[in-house]
């Protein structure tokens, strides 16, 4: 083997990756934060068979979960033009991831939704909650609980497609890496480091989301 | 000496002398036979493709047959690759070489270049109602460019301060992202604009400014002087009477530039 490693190479370029990292958070977080939000809403609407509402989650969830991200993301960005709507790249990063999120999340947390017995809901409203106070408490809390460590898996899988979203310019960590490469050809180096950066970051998502499921879902019981 | 070896001299000394003088090049070859054999690309559009009807067309087979009809003969278009278009013009299979050729001091060495004849360069194209004319006027702007290319390596190098370089992976995605309107201005060939300017003509992308220049000219074989000569007329004419012109702004979508 005759190549000669040169990670100082990389290091020259290091703002890109650091750059890369903090796109790649941010778009993570306001993606989970209105994903989970569109979650929440659509696993109501179809465990609780609200009219109207059931049917459009319906159709949005089987058409988003059956078709690549990268479709749709292209479609966000170069497609949605054509009607007249311009997003920036960032705009249509996050939305897309918000789009995509959402349709996973509402049938993960639908099935913790339906997996509280009927009996709960009965014994609180015997003990007049209002009905506000059982959704926060009874319902949705303890379907949280009961789904948290399927749904921190399917946040981590939406954090790693946002590499997806370099392909329309957006300057995160899979965009940073593809640039230094493109200007050092050093391919290993490069995507060796990208790759280790990414399981720092999925690593630590676990960890902030196990530890969220223990103290917040769990714990903060009055 | 005796009379022999004086003779045998003298018819020697006179081949030698004639032999000098019915030296016949390339042009008196072409006049004679009536007919130029020129090599042209098959697999490189606009400047060399096949037709429908599978015969090759294209701007370097438009320039071939001018070059032909101004010297009254008939024109034989061999097709040729990257690979071999400068072999065949070296080993006299072909008189000229008219394939999208650029010139560079390697190529000099084995062949002589005519002067230019159509343009290939790289730089920032824009919709009519974008107002830039030099890399200054890009500051507070946006330019989409293939990440990677020619063009944003020169592109980096030399843009002011304030401008917005947004780096696609790929030339369709960089084409996708000017037709969305996503970036009104984008860095490429002039090549890759004829052909967005085909398939979109109320997006046309005008040229702001040349990034990389690397023109075409026609390849002839060394000490060819008076075909040379000729075709450096041909070409002179041909771009003051318009014909020139006309080849391509049917092959390019836009006029020749200026300082051809």
């Amino acid at each position: 083997m005759d190549y000669t490693f040169d990670f100082t190479s990389v290091w020259e370029y290091r703002e890109y990756l650091v750059n890369g990292v903090l796109g790649t958070i941010r778009l993570t977080a306001a993606g989970t934060l209105f994903g989970i939000g569109v979650g929440i809403l659509g696993a109501v609407a179809r465990a609780w068979n609200m009219p109207g509402l059931r049917q459009i989650y319906a159709g949005y969830v089987e058409l988003i979960r059956n078709t690549p991200f990268i479709v749709q993301l292209f479609f966000v960005f170069f497609g949605l033009p054509a009607i007249g709507v311009q997003l920036t790249e960032w705009e249509a990063a996050t939305l897309a991831m918000v789009i995509n999120l959402g349709a996973y999340s509402t049938e993960i947390i639908r099935a913790g939704i339906e997996a509280i017995p009927k009996g709960q809901i009965e014994a609180a409203l015997a003990l007049a909650m209002s009905r506000y106070q059982i959704f926060c408490h009874v319902v949705l809390r303890q379907a949280l609980i009961k789904i948290w460590p399927a749904l921190s898996s399917q946040i981590v899988i939406v954090m790693l497609g946002s590499a997806v979203c370099s392909q329309i310019s957006a300057e995160e960590l899979t965009f940073g890496a593809n640039f230094i490469q493109s200007r050092n050809f050093r391919a290993f180096e490069v995507y060796f480091i990208c790759t280790g950066l990414y399981l720092l970051m999925a690593l630590s998502l676990r960890q902030l989301l196990a530890s969220f499921g223990r103290r917040v879902l769990v714990r903060r019981a009055p | 000496m005796n009379r022999r070896t004086v003779l045998s001299a003298m018819i020697l000394g006179l081949t030698a002398l004639a032999s000098g003088f019915v030296h016949a090049d390339a042009l008196d070859d072409v006049l004679k036979n009536k007919t130029l054999r020129v090599a042209v690309p098959q697999d490189f559009p606009p400047f060399g493709s096949v037709g429908v009807d599978l015969k090759p067309v294209g701007y370097d087979i438009d320039m071939a047959k001018l070059i032909a009809n101004q010297l009254g003969v008939v024109v034989e278009i061999v097709p040729v690759t990257s690979a071999n278009r400068i072999p065949y013009l070296s080993t006299k299979k072909v008189d000229l070489v008219i394939s999208s050729l650029g010139k560079n001091a390697e190529r000099e060495k084995v062949i002589d270049f005519s002067d230019a004849y159509a343009p290939f360069f790289n730089g920032v194209f824009g919709l009519s109602s974008q107002k830039v004319g030099k890399v200054e006027d890009l500051a507070g702007k946006t330019v989409g460019v293939t990440r990677g290319a020619i063009e944003d390596l020169e592109l980096t190098k030399i843009a002011p301060a304030g401008v917005t370089i947004k780096r696609f992976e790929d030339n369709n995605t960089t084409i996708s992202a000017f037709l969305a309107g996503q970036v009104p201005l984008v860095a490429t060939g002039n090549i890759v604009a004829a052909s967005i300017a085909e398939k979109q003509p109320n997006k046309k992308p005008e040229v702001k400014f040349l990034i990389k220049n690397s023109p075409c000219h026609i390849g002839v074989n060394k000490n060819e002087t008076r075909l040379l000569e000729r075709v450096n007329f041909i070409i002179a004419q041909a771009k003051k009477d318009g014909s020139l012109n006309r080849i391509a702004d049917k092959w390019l979508k836009a006029p020749l530039p200026a300082d051809l």
